[in-house]
Formats: C-alpha cells, structure tokens, sequence
C-alpha cells in the first residue's frame, strides 16, 4: 500500500517535472508578436501599462521576476541565449552595472529622448528611467518644526543627537544617496559628512516603513526615506504624524532615484522591445505607473499621484543617476570607514 | 556523483584564483574582525541554544508523560516550517519600540519604559533558536527512542540516579544524533541573510552580500564566502570528532520502550510549561500574527489569482528534491559505509557545506556550470538539429532541482549517517555471511532499520525545499512561481500583510509531512 503510493507520486513528480521541462522549452521559443521581459519591479504588483500595452499593439509581454541582482547574473550567464529582450530593474546603479557589463544594447528613439529628462537616461542611451523616487527628510509632525530642517548635511549637526533613524548602509538606497553626493562634492566632504551622522547616534533600522513607523511612536525625530513608502502609509491613515521635508532646495536639489528599463545586448524581438519602452515611458503608460506604487512619473508631462501632489512641487537633484552605479563601491567603502553599519 | 554535487563548492572556491587584496584590505580595516566575531558569537549561541531547548524538550516528550505530552510530541517540530525572517519580522512587529505592545507599555507605565531591543545578538540568536532548535529535538527524540528501556534500567539497577543516567548513558549514545542536530542549525545560521539583514546583525554573511551587491564585487564575494566554507569544514569536523572518538552502536533496542514515567503536580506543570512556551514563542505567536495579517489581505481580496499553482509548483518541487537528495545521500552514507574511500568521503563533505553558504552564493555556484554546459552543447546540437536552440538546463526544472539537492544534502547526509551509524556493523557482517550481496543487505537489513532517519531527512528537504528562496529565484524555470517567491515578492516591498497568506500556506502545508513522518516512525516501533 505504502510502496503503491510512493510509485505513484514519483511518478507524477515525474510528470509534472516533464511538463515543466516542456513549458520551458516552449518558453524559450520566440513568436513572432511578443516581447520577453525580466523584471524586477514585479514584486510592486501588476503593472497595468504593460497590460495597456498588449491591449494596444497586440504584442505579448511574457514576464519573469527576480530581484536585480539576481536577474543580472541570469542575464549575464545566459549570454546570446537569453530570452530576454528586455530588462526592467530598480536602482540606478543596477542600470549601471548591467550596461557597464555589456548586457544592455543603445537604443536611439527620439521619442524616448522626449519623453524622459536627459538626467534620468544613460548619457549613451543603454537604459532610460520609467518612475522616479524621491528620497528625502521625513519628520516628525509631532516633535520637529520644518524650520529646523534644510539639507542631508545638517543631519550631521549635533542638535539632532540620538534622534535620527537611518537605513543600515548596506542597502543601496543610502549607497546612492551617498554615490550621487560624492559625483558632486568628492569623497573627504562625504566621508566628514558620514562621521557627523555616526556621531549623531543614529538608530539604524533596516527597512524604510520601519523607519517611518518608529518616528510616529517617537522612536526618533527624523529619517530619511523613500517618499512612497509614506504616501502607503497616508492612504491607509491620512493622520499618521510624519511629513516629507524636501531637502537641499537651496543646494543641489532633492536626491533622487530610478527604476528603469533597457534593451538586451541579444534581444529576439529588438523591435517590439523598443515599441515597448517608447509605449512605457509615453504619458498614457506614465500616468498609470504614477498612479500604481506613489512613484512619481518620470515623463514630466504625466502628473503625479494626489497625495504627492499635496507635497508640493519640488527641486530634483539633477546630477545623472547614473552617477548611483558608478560611485556605488565607492560609497559602500566611505560608509564602512565611517563607521556607518 | 560525488564531485558533481561538490562543482558548486568548487565554483566558489575557484574565486580564490583571482585575489582581490584591494578587497580584503579594506575589510580588514574597516570591519573584517567585526564580522568573524559576530559570527562565532552567533554560531554559539545558535549552537548552544537549539543544543539545550531540543535536547531538554526531546526528552521530556519521549520519557515523561504530562497533560498534552501527545500533541506536543509532533508540534514542537512545527516552527521547522516557519522562515526564519518571517518570524524575526512578526517578532519585529510585534516587540519593537513602535509596535503594539512597547506602545501600551509606554501609555501605561511611563514614556521612559523600554523592552531589550531585539536587534542584538541576543534577539538574533533567540530567533534562530526558535526555528532551528526542531533539528536537534527531532533527531534526539528518534535517538531516545531508539535506546529502549533496557540500557537506562541497567544503569539505574547500579544505582545511578535518573538524572546521572541520562548524563552518563543516555546522552551519550545520543550523542551523534545531537551533534549532527547542532550541526545543522549552526550550519544554517551562518548562511542566513535574511534575519540578520532585518535584524541589522552584521556577519560574515551581511558582509558576502554587502562587497557583492554594494561594490559590485561577485569574486571578491566569493572570496568571502570561502570563510564561511572553512567555518562550515570546521564544524563538521567538530561534529565527526564529537562522534568517532567513542563508537556506540546498538544492536537493536534492549527491551520494550522505556515506559515513560508520569509526572504530577508541580513537575507535570513545569514539563508543561517548558513546552508551551517553546511552542508559543516559535509557533503560536508568529502564526496568530501571520493569521491577523492574512485576514487583513483577504478581507481587502489581495491574494495572488494564480494561488493553486502556486502551492502545486511548491509541493511538486519540494517533493522531487526531498526523494532525489534522499535517495543520493542514502547511497553515498552507504558507499561509505561499505567504503570509506578517502577521496569519496572528501568529496561529500565537500558537497554537504554548500549549506552553510548563502542560497544566492552556491546558486550562482550551480548556475555558472549549467550555463557553460549549455553553451558548450548548444553548437553540437545545432549543427545536428539545423535550427537554433535555446538553453537547456539553465533555467530549467533540472537545473533546479540540482541546486536543491546541492544545498541540502547535508540535511539528509548528516540525518541518514547518523542512524546508520547506530547499526552495528557486526549486521552487515551476519548478512553478507548468510549470503546477501550489498544490495540485498541495504535492502533487508538496513533499510527497515533506517526507516525512522530516512523519514525525518525527507522530511527536513521538503520542508527546506518549501521555504528556499535565493537559489529558485535564480534557477526557476521561466515565469515559474512557488510560495516562497510570492513570500519573497511581499516582504521585500514590506507588503507583510500580503505576504502573510503564502507564508502561512508554508506552515500548513508543511504540518502534512511532518504527522506522516510521526505515524511512520510510530509505525516503525510496533
């Protein structure tokens, strides 16, 4: 009896592991009006412009998530072979990382160019931005006056003592935060920048929401953090007692960051994939984006999510964010010396 | 075979070719004897954690009767199915300064009050004594029930009291089990990154991910991660000499079971409370926070359409790689057993510390040699075929269940010997005397014998299996999802409370295999 039973689910372990394998190879097999994508926004939801997009072309999108590291290494291991025509990933750096390996082929659409500020695309148009997050000041409504507030840098000033909340630096939102500030202001001005929030006692907590929810209990005064996670937060309970400062108006801007998409360096389908990422970064396609995760659009023409529209227009750090991946080893290191964990 | 399981390890080590000193340098400069310390601080107090709460509640099921011994004998093994960062987040939630009860604190008692903070060692190190503790409880239980009545009565009618019997004759010959056990849980926390990356408790292997993704350094990552696989060489090294310097096997039980003594009053309370609250603090308390959650996702209708796929890809899965890494480490325990060839028994404990390695490590491990595979064979096969060919094992079902059964063999390797090691070897003498070839022996002798152990190891790799997340993310077939991605996919957006359906999905789905491997071993003692 027992022995019967484990035939037969060795056996449909047997199928099943057939049929994947068959699904596979279907799979790898490209048709003639689709675009194979490797994502790693998937885990924000469903993307309605990527449905929008079948809807109007007709051209099927097949998927496959993973987060950006990962996807890097697949795409890189699979070389010529890869399925993949197009790559959507977080994080500037990760967008350049990937073009800096060769993985991502330039593509030249005029229609792109219009579509997304020169800022936020690759300088040799390898990748482009599809939203942008604004990582800023969060304070206390409670506890902290926005007077108090003007840039990054004076977070290092001794009045906020055992009151900040930081991300640990092994997270690359701060690594590029950090990246960009070096590009501008070279890395002993960083690094002296780093010490004075070090030595402000900040609490590390690793997770933006996190960080949010311990300066509405009073945990701390201040953080910095992405501002969707607090738009989230907002549309479940409009009175949570934090605000967005938005940092650096009178200096260099706002920092801010990607997600983004580029073409395979061995794209099946080159064509459909290019009509894709003009269609994701045209208004109709950004205004959906805006309106899905609290990201604000990338393309200026598409307007940005009520609650973010009730923050008040802001300064972008308009430095290239491809400056994230390029300065991002460099800030990992300063954040260590530091002695930012 | 062997080597083919040990190519990842080898992939890894062949990082060392090209020494990033500029690297290293800087990690010895800035953090490298943070690391190593944090490290061997959270290996200790893992080890003799999951060593005490195992052991201590292994016993008093299997020897001692008290209200609930019966339920508690198979729940205990529970938490094994729970992640550990899932329940290092509910912890999280639920202990923090912002959540639900420091808050009442403060209202209640004073705004200056405040609980331990949980991001510590000490925090880091109960959590992963919570999940990992049901190696050793698991493989300790099957021991102390192996033993019979016989060998603590004999030790009892010289006079020993129950408590020195249990320290001079019972532990004892439980002791490879134990060690085995231990070995196991310490193996797991050194790879883990989740709960050391929520908890922001830097070890070696925070430090394998932060020169990988934040430097962007795969080798000089790699480099790193070879630390861990000489940290991995030294505790199974520990483990075997804990073992092989006394040999103890049992011919067979000495008499019935133990007939287990029934506690009353205070001590039957005590016996009680000891398992509730392990049973709470692991089990109770992060599923009734997952349950709040998933309740809260329901009612709001976010969960995933494609759920009954889900949970199919899963348990097909979990299965194919708990019968395929079952199946080679009972072949080479036994390869070993009949033998001990040097080179055979470097090359499995080779393959067996790929579970010390970070998931995302040894799967990048597995993917480079699929992937130069493939681009080797695919030239050949166009030339025959005539037509291009896409990629064959990369990406691929096989190649997945390759990278389960790299990583955990040494779940089912280390549980299987363990028991095999129990039987003497004059049995396999009387066999082959009576005329049984190797086969037959393995058959007819061992096999019965080995029923209990074989049980718990397949257990152990489908429960692993269900929960593993770095090396499917990377190796999964095109668009193929299980419940420990769409798990992955929530929590990594902080989304928990979506995240809290799969996840208890996870657990349930992990209760099945657990009571069967309770009626088999129940089976196997009548």
């Amino acid at each position: 009896m027992r022995t019967l039973g484990n035939a037969a689910a060795r056996g449909r372990t047997a199928f099943a592991l057939a049929a994947l394998a068959a699904g596979l190879l279907l799979a790898g097999s490209a048709g003639a009006s689709e675009v194979v994508v490797y994502s790693a926004r998937s885990h924000y939801g469903q993307e309605p412009a990527i449905d929008a997009f079948t809807k109007k072309t007709g051209i099927q999108v097949k998927s496959h998530g993973g987060n950006s590291s990962e996807l890097f290494e697949r795409l890189r291991a699979e070389g010529d072979k890869t399925p993949a025509d197009v790559l959507i990933t977080v994080d500037a750096g990760n967008l350049w990382n990937a073009a800096q390996a060769g993985l991502l082929a330039k593509t030249d659409s005029p229609e792109i160019a219009a579509n997304i500020p020169a800022h936020l695309r690759d300088p040799q148009n390898r990748w482009t931005a599809l939203t942008v997050r604004a990582r800023t000041i969060m304070y206390s409504t409670k506890k902290v006056k926005p007077e108090e507030l003007s840039t990054y840098e004076a977070l290092a000033d001794p009045k906020w003592k055992n009151r900040i909340c930081l991300r640990n630096s092994g997270h690359v939102y701060n690594q590029s935060l950090l990246a960009t500030m070096i590009k501008r202001g070279g890395e002993p001005k960083v690094e002296a920048l780093v010490r004075g929030w070090v030595a402000n006692n900040p609490t590390l907590i690793n997770g933006d929401t996190k960080i949010l929810e311990s300066i509405a209990a009073g945990q701390c005064d201040v953080g910095i953090t992405n501002t969707y996670y607090l738009a989230r937060i907002l549309a479940k309970d409009p009175a949570f007692p934090v605000a967005p400062f938005w940092a650096n108006q009178q200096t260099t801007g706002t920092h801010v960051n990607v997600s983004g998409a580029g073409i395979t360096a061995h794209a099946k389908n080159r064509a459909n994939a290019v009509k894709l990422i003009e269609f994701l970064t045209s208004p109709e396609a950004q205004q959906m984006f805006a309106d899905g995760n609290f990201e604000y659009p990338a393309n200026p023409q598409a307007a940005a999510n009520p609650i973010l529209v009730k923050w008040g227009k802001f300064k972008q750090d308009d430095i290239n964010v491809a400056a994230a991946g390029e300065f991002q080893a460099a800030a990992t290191k300063l954040a260590d010396r530091a002695g930012y964990k | 075979m062997a080597a083919v399981l040990a190519a990842p390890v080898l992939v890894v080590l062949s990082s060392l070719l090209a020494p990033r000193l500029d690297v290293w340098q800087h990690l010895w400069r800035t953090q490298l004897l943070e690391l190593l310390g944090n490290t061997l601080l959270l290996l200790a107090g893992v080890g003799a954690g999951s060593l005490l709460v195992g052991t201590v509640l292994a016993w008093l099921v299997v020897h001692y009767r008290f209200p609930g011994c019966d339920v508690f004998e198979w729940a205990l093994m529970l938490p094994l199915a729970m992640p550990a960062y899932v329940i290092g987040f509910a912890f999280l939630g639920l202990f923090e300064f912002s959540g639900p009860l420091q808050s009442a604190l403060r209202d209640t008692v004073g705004p200056g009050i405040r609980l331990p903070e949980l991001r510590s060692w000490g925090g880091v190190s109960l959590m992963m004594t919570l999940v990992f503790y049901p190696y050793v409880y698991l493989l300790a239980r099957a021991a102390f029930r192996e033993q019979g009545s016989a060998t603590l009565e004999t030790a009892r009618s010289l006079g020993r009291s129950r408590a020195r019997a249990f320290a001079e004759v019972t532990l004892p010959l439980a002791r490879p089990s134990l060690a085995a056990g231990v070995a196991l849980a310490m193996m797991e926390a050194l790879g883990d990154f989740g709960t050391v990356a929520i908890f922001g408790y830097r070890t070696l292997t925070e430090g394998v991910y932060r020169v990988w993704y934040g430097m962007f350094d795969r080798t000089a990552a790699s480099q790193l991660a070879v630390l861990l696989l000489l940290f991995a060489a030294l505790l199974l090294r520990i483990e075997r000499a804990s073992r092989g310097r006394q040999r103890y096997s049992q011919r067979h039980r000495h008499g019935p079971e133990a007939a287990p003594i029934v506690l009353r009053g205070g001590r039957a309370l005590g016996a009680f409370a000891a398992c509730a609250g392990v049973l709470g603090l692991a089990f109770i308390l992060p599923v009734g926070q997952l349950l709040v959650w998933a309740v809260g996702a329901l009612a709001a209708g976010q969960v995933a359409a494609a759920f009954p796929a889900l949970l199919a890809n899963t348990l097909t899965l979990a299965a194919a790689a708990a019968i395929a890494t079952c199946l080679l480490a009972l072949t080479l325990a036994y390869a070993l057993r009949l033998h001990p060839a040097p080179a055979t028994r470097f090359t499995s404990r080779l393959a067996s510390m790929g579970y010390a390695l970070p998931g995302a490590v040894i799967a990048v491990g597995i993917l480079v040699p699929l992937a130069a595979i493939d681009h080797a064979v695919a030239p050949l096969l166009e030339a025959a075929l005539g037509r291009p060919v896409g990629l064959l094992l990369t990406g691929s079902a096989l190649g997945l269940v390759y990278a389960y059964v790299v990583r955990f063999l040494a779940v089912s390797l280390q549980t299987v010997e363990a028991s095999l090691a129990r039987i003497p070897p004059s049995l396999d003498d009387a066999a082959r005397a009576l005329g049984a070839g190797a086969g037959g022996a393995l058959r007819r002798v061992h096999l019965p014998l080995l029923r209990g152990g074989l049980g718990t190891a397949l257990v152990l790799v489908f429960v692993e299996t269900m929960k593993e997340m770095p090396a499917t993310l990377l190796l999964r077939p095109f668009g193929l999802n299980t419940l420990a991605i769409e798990v992955w996919e929530r929590t990594s957006e902080a989304m928990w409370r979506e995240a809290a359906v799969p996840a208890l999905a996870i657990v349930l789905a992990g209760l099945g295999p657990v009571l069967l491997v309770i009626r088999w071993s129940a089976a196997a003692r009548r």
